[in-house]
């Protein structure tokens, strides 16, 4: 059994005139220390089942467990990351990476010197008093990583965090990304409709087809692209390889629609 | 000249349109002012208007200082000023209060609903003799005439902005395992403040009105006193002072909204 399982997982979304079911059948075990991307077009139904992984919801059948614990638990151990930053526009920077040691009331002097030393690291000083409208766009999506990781989570859900950057900071959080998790040992699953950028930072991807939602296929990520930081993967022969499989097997899933 | 220098030249010329323009802006804003009371003077001396009726600025100026040295005038102002400011205040929290119950309770938001629209739509005006009767011709029912005029539009205005809140910022507090009443209070009520403001502001309007006709029903002190009062005696002098001291204070309090406004929404 492994770090994170996911265990026969099904849900299906209700409205007054329709029952449409958006997820069948998902069974993974993700190892502890092992980088995830579910890959797979819009509204395979990903982002629910990042949902469920995080307990936001409850699935209709099956559960997901986490170090043998059910996710659905407060105090899970689970950081998440959306699509834009979010942080709070009223609070500083200071205050809103530190929210969520307060919500959790674990905020003590430790905690926030080891949160302040990694804002450090992510290159953003000067900027504990600043309010996040006054930063750009990389630097928001990186204050919001230091938040998310503020609270030492044993599992990081990132749903799509790098969409709504240009390209170049992409590729820059990637890297920066990719070196973090990898320092700290985290667990983390990356919801991502980019080939490229689901080769670059991941051991396995998972490809998911759509109405309703399953996993399609799984693609590990040869050894020597894991070593290399996604930047350089990017320019591995290998990579290219890899992606044009992956690329054919999207296509392949098309006509079903 | 070096580019420093001149980047500072451009600036300073910048600065200076600037307060030219804002200049011109006070001048006209002046103008309008001073040309409102003379035209007003003048008509009512040259008999165009009906100087009964419409009075002018030299009587109600000397009225103004008879009653400031009888003091009449203070006690009547401090009167409704306090029952206004109560009224407001009173409308505000308990329609802001009323707003985050529902947003507690969808449950009781959606049976409140119906309830909620009769009674915006209502005029809450004629519930005054009413009140008077029942909580007395004083202070208490004249400050609930005040505050039960914005209550309801308060509490629809406030509710719909809690609920309009971006959802994602309340996911990421749930993903830290923040309770219902942590989420309220770290993204529902600041991501709501602009909203109870600018009901802040339209309550300083709501308050005077409610006050001002709770005091031509009841009672026996205040600026709507002094209206009725007037009013009753073709005193329009009387009417017109009051008028124009319940624009000022009114003005005044809309000001104060204003500086709230400033110290409350830091990241504006």
């Amino acid at each position: 059994m492994g770090f994170l399982t996911l265990n026969d997982i099904h849900h299906t979304y209700f409205t007054k005139t329709s029952a449409t079911p958006a997820l069948r059948n998902i069974n993974i075990d993700i190892k502890e220390g092992e980088f995830v991307s579910f890959l797979g077009p819009s509204g395979c139904g990903k982002t629910t089942l990042l949902s469920i992984i995080a307990g936001l919801i409850q699935p209709a059948r099956g559960c997901a467990m986490l170090d043998g614990k059910n996710t659905g638990k407060t105090d899970s151990g689970i950081g998440y990351m959306l699509q834009q930053d979010y942080l709070f526009p009223w609070k500083t920077i200071e205050e809103n990476i530190l929210i969520g040691p307060k919500i959790n009331g674990t905020l003590n002097h430790a905690i926030k010197t080891e949160t302040l030393a990694l804002l450090d690291k992510m290159e953003l000083r000067n900027v504990l008093t600043s309010y996040p409208k006054q930063l750009s766009g990389g630097m928001r999506q990186r204050v919001a990583l230091v938040r998310t990781l503020a609270t030492n989570p044993k599992l990081l859900l990132l749903d799509e965090p790098f969409s709504a950057l240009d390209y170049q900071t992409k590729l820059k959080l990637e890297n920066l990304v990719s070196s973090t998790f990898k320092t700290f040992n985290k667990t983390a699953i990356l919801v991502t409709h980019d080939i490229g950028e689901a080769i670059a930072m991941s051991n396995r991807v998972l490809l998911f087809s759509q109405r309703p939602g399953k996993i399609h296929k799984i693609f590990d990520v040869p050894e020597n692209l894991r070593l290399l930081s996604p930047f350089e993967a990017r320019h591995h022969p290998a990579y290219n390889e890899l992606f044009q499989v992956i690329w054919k097997e999207l296509e392949s899933l098309e006509p079903e629609e | 000249m070096n580019p420093k220098n001149e980047t500072e030249q451009l600036h300073l010329q910048y600065i200076k349109r600037l307060n030219k323009g804002h200049k011109q802006i006070r001048f006209y804003q002046l103008l309008i002012f001073l040309a409102f009371f003379s035209i007003w003077e003048l008509a009512s001396r040259k008999n165009w208007i009906d100087p009964l009726l419409f009075s002018s600025p030299s009587k109600i100026w000397e009225l103004l200082q008879t009653k400031l040295t009888d003091g009449s005038l203070a006690a009547n102002l401090g009167i409704t000023l306090t029952e206004t400011v109560l009224g407001f205040i009173l409308g505000t929290l308990l329609g802001t209060c009323l707003a985050a119950l529902l947003w507690w309770s969808p449950l009781l938001s959606k049976i409140l609903d119906p309830y909620l629209v009769v009674l915006n739509a209502m005029p809450k005006i004629a519930l005054g003799p009413i009140l008077i009767v029942a909580l007395g011709p004083n202070l208490t029912s004249i400050v609930a005439m005040g505050a039960i005029i914005s209550i309801i539009i308060t509490t629809i205005v406030v509710f719909t902005s809690f609920r309009e809140v971006d959802h994602n910022y309340l996911k990421v507090l749930q993903t830290f395992g923040a309770t219902r009443f942590q989420c309220f209070k770290e993204a529902v009520l600041p991501a709501s403040f602009p909203t109870i403001i600018s009901t802040l502001k339209v309550n300083v309007g709501l308050s005077w009105v409610g006050v001002i006709v709770g005091e031509f029903l009841a009672s026996s002190k205040g600026l709507g006193y002094m209206i009725i009062y007037g009013f009753q005696v073709f005193d329009f002098t009387l009417v017109l002072l009051s008028l124009l001291i319940i624009a000022v204070f009114a003005t005044l309090m809309y000001q104060a909204v204003e500086l709230l406004e400033k110290k409350l929404i830091k990241n504006g």
